[in-house]
């Protein structure tokens, strides 16, 4: 067997421990990545940036621990921004592995402020059907959530007074790894016509820059990279995103490698088969 | 870093490693952790449903505050159950035919609105050859006509229509080049977040050692 | 009567649901809020089906003896530990039901999820052969994507260029098209079980 031929069958198990080294050996050595800032993310950065004190939020925390990597770095940095400048938030959760995942969040970002529950943010909790919660936000937050995810009635908290459905927000941003961003998109925007921002995994990101385009969104945070250029605007003083950057960067040079030199083989195993017919 | 820590991050590192043993080959761990976490996950969303849904939404209404309409919806939710009686299945139709009723009907002026009406007036913007942007919105336009025309397949791509089927394929693939190129980032940040975990958590054993 | 009933409940639903969108009245928008209220109740229960599923499905292979039977006992050991710790501890962050939740479910299907790092890594080397013109544009432009998160010294910004046009003009054609088509779709199957021509999802009697 030619050493092409051999480069083709070459056993999958060599491929997964290239694969393990580039993303191992990265995260013992000390390099930094120079972030390049686009404007989708930026303009999510500016829209919390313009917000006042007292202004509210809502926040959907609706990944599961497979978006966690991407998504909880950025959620936790708007989070921070949002309580730093006295932003009223209002979490809710709509994918079934979300609850413990905002809880987490909530629980942290609120201590690190000294942000009261009920009187400066508000965890509403988890509801099943995504698509009609949405909806039934639009009308009433009530509908959905007549109690928060502590089992207190809403109607009791300070926060609440006053509040009775997406008009009274300045916008949502949500962090999805699911389809429940198109339902933010249709729903939220479509029918009632609040501002979404989104931050989804990098799986999704290509998908939702249509909707940046005809300003069904206003901004869009797309994976691991867009988490980097938040942390970077925002000035973050946590930035597991921005470390991992690194990583992503050289294993992303082994994958291309991977491309080429899987293309070479080919293409040389191909032409010696012409040249021996 | 306490015993407790130490132990539970042990659990979660030895998990992590059990799924990674798939790679070489299939083996009891594997399978050891694939089975924990269906029966672990079905577990947790059960008690999250029943305490942030059942509890607010039908057992304080109805128990608490006696408003009885909402037995209404607690009757079709139970009849939902007898899916699994086959004598008694037909009753579930009824909530099924609620659900699929609300939910298609609320669908419909929604999906054309997000997904048709306003994409196509986002499409239609000043082209031109005169500037870039004027440019680029012409390649949009005929970007997605292309693209639309290749997904009729009620009429043969031949002729002027096979040609322009055959440039909305090449505009799809560098449109699912740039998926395939944003998807290794997207599930390489999984690894690197595994990654670091186990090094975190040896590093820490080390260090304690 | 056992088809009937319930395609006259879809088809009166559907229509006002529909109808509702561009008629909102004060009456209607009450049948709507209750509608949206009611519904996700009967979702709660809904899901419980799922539930039972798994614990006969299982029970079922435990009592057949099914090739890898053994592990079974695993899956409803799982599911019982969480069904007992959370009503007998609770569910805040600390206790029991939420420390299975971070140390056992989030590494495992954390983990199962980066194995696709993997998987693509490997498709990438044994797979992905420029073998036509367009499955050469998708090898192209994955290439270029990817190349805008390694620093290229003074070919990075044509390459960051390149990564936003191409993002923003034909991937953003490309994906609105398949956007609208699932959309045509969607309504063209929505008006299908509203009109009671599509009835697969009532099962069969």
């Amino acid at each position: 067997m030619g050493f092409y031929e051999r480069l083709m069958t070459l056993d999958r198990r060599w491929v997964y421990l290239a694969m393990a080294l580039s993303v191992a050996i990265p995260l013992f050595i000390s390099f930094q990545v120079p972030p390049y800032i686009t404007p989708e993310v930026k303009s999510v950065y500016d829209f919390v940036e313009s917000l006042k004190q007292g202004d509210r939020l809502l926040l959907a925390i609706d990944y599961d621990p497979m978006g966690m990597a991407e998504l909880h770095p950025m959620a936790l940095t708007i989070s921070r921004q949002c309580f730093a400048k006295g932003v009223k938030l209002f979490f809710v959760t709509l994918s079934q592995n979300a609850p413990g995942m905002c809880e987490q969040l909530v629980s942290k970002v609120s201590k690190e402020f000294n942000k009261k529950n009920g009187v400066d943010f508000v965890y509403l909790g988890y509801k099943p059907y995504p698509g009609l919660v949405i909806l039934s936000m639009g009308q009433n937050f009530r509908i959905s959530f007549p109690m928060d995810y502590y089992g207190t009635y809403v109607d009791s908290m300070p926060i609440m007074q006053g509040i009775r459905n997406y008009d009274d927000m300045k916008a949502v941003i949500a962090f999805e790894s699911g389809w429940v961003a198109d339902s933010w998109i249709a729903d939220a925007n479509g029918r009632y016509k609040i501002s979404v921002g989104l931050g989804v995994t990098g799986v999704m990101a290509a998908d939702y820059f249509p909707y940046v385009q005809s300003k069904q969104i206003f901004g869009l945070i797309g994976g691991l990279k867009g988490a980097a250029e938040y942390e970077t605007l925002a000035k973050a003083k946590e930035r597991s995103a921005s470390r991992g950057m690194k990583v992503q960067t050289v294993t992303h040079a082994v994958v291309i490698l991977f491309i080429i030199v899987g293309n070479i083989g080919f293409f040389m195993s191909k032409k010696r088969k012409g040249k021996t017919e | 870093m306490d015993l407790g820590s130490i132990l539970l991050n042990g659990l979660a590192a030895f998990l992590t490693l059990s799924i990674f043993s798939i790679l070489y080959k299939d083996n009891p761990f594997y399978k050891f952790a694939e089975h924990l976490v269906v029966g672990v996950s079905a577990g947790y969303f059960a008690i999250i449903l029943y305490y942030s849904s059942f509890i607010p939404k039908v057992w304080v209404p109805v128990v608490q505050q006696h408003k009885f309409i909402y037995l209404v919806p607690t009757i079709l939710g139970v009849l939902m159950w007898t899916r699994f009686s086959r004598k008694r299945s037909w009753m579930s139709r009824y909530p099924i035919a609620a659900y699929m009723g609300i939910g298609m009907g609320v669908a419909i002026p929604v999906t054309m609105q997000a997904f048709i009406l306003v994409p196509l007036y986002a499409t239609m913007q000043p082209m031109g050859f005169t500037s870039l942007s004027l440019f680029n919105n012409l390649l949009v336009a005929v970007g997605v006509l292309c693209a639309l025309v290749y997904f009729f397949f009620s009429k043969e791509h031949t002729g002027a229509f096979g040609g322009a089927a055959t440039i909305g394929i090449w505009i799809l693939m560098v449109g699912f080049g740039a998926g395939f190129g944003l998807t290794v980032m997207g599930r390489v940040s999984l690894l690197i977040e595994r990654f670091t975990f186990l090094r975190d958590y040896f590093q820490q054993l080390i260090g304690l050692l | 009567m056992r088809w009937q009933y319930p395609l006259l409940i879809v088809f009166l639903g559907g229509l006002f649901m529909a109808v509702q969108y561009f008629v909102p009245l004060e009456f209607s928008e009450r049948i709507y809020e209750y509608a949206l209220d009611w519904i996700i109740i009967v979702g709660v229960f809904t899901m419980c089906l799922g539930l039972w599923s798994l614990f006969r499905v299982s029970l079922a292979k435990i009592q057949t003896k099914a090739p890898a039977w053994g592990y079974n006992y695993i899956t409803l050991a799982g599911l019982f530990a969480m069904l007992i710790l959370g009503p007998a501890f609770g569910i805040e962050e600390g206790k029991p039901f939420m420390t299975l939740f971070w140390y056992i479910y989030t590494p495992i299907q954390a983990s199962m999820f980066a194995l696709l790092a993997f998987y693509i890594a490997s498709a990438a080397y044994r797979a992905f052969r420029a073998r036509t013109m367009i499955a050469t544009i998708l090898l192209v432009t994955a290439t270029i994507i990817m190349l805008r998160l390694i620093p290229l010294g003074f070919l990075s910004g044509p390459n960051q260029w390149a990564v936003n046009w191409i993002l923003t003009v034909p991937n953003m054609a490309a994906k609105r098209a398949i956007a609208m088509g699932i959309g045509l779709g969607g309504i063209a199957t929505a008006l299908k079980v509203v009109l009671g021509i599509e009835r697969s999802y009532m099962g069969k009697d």
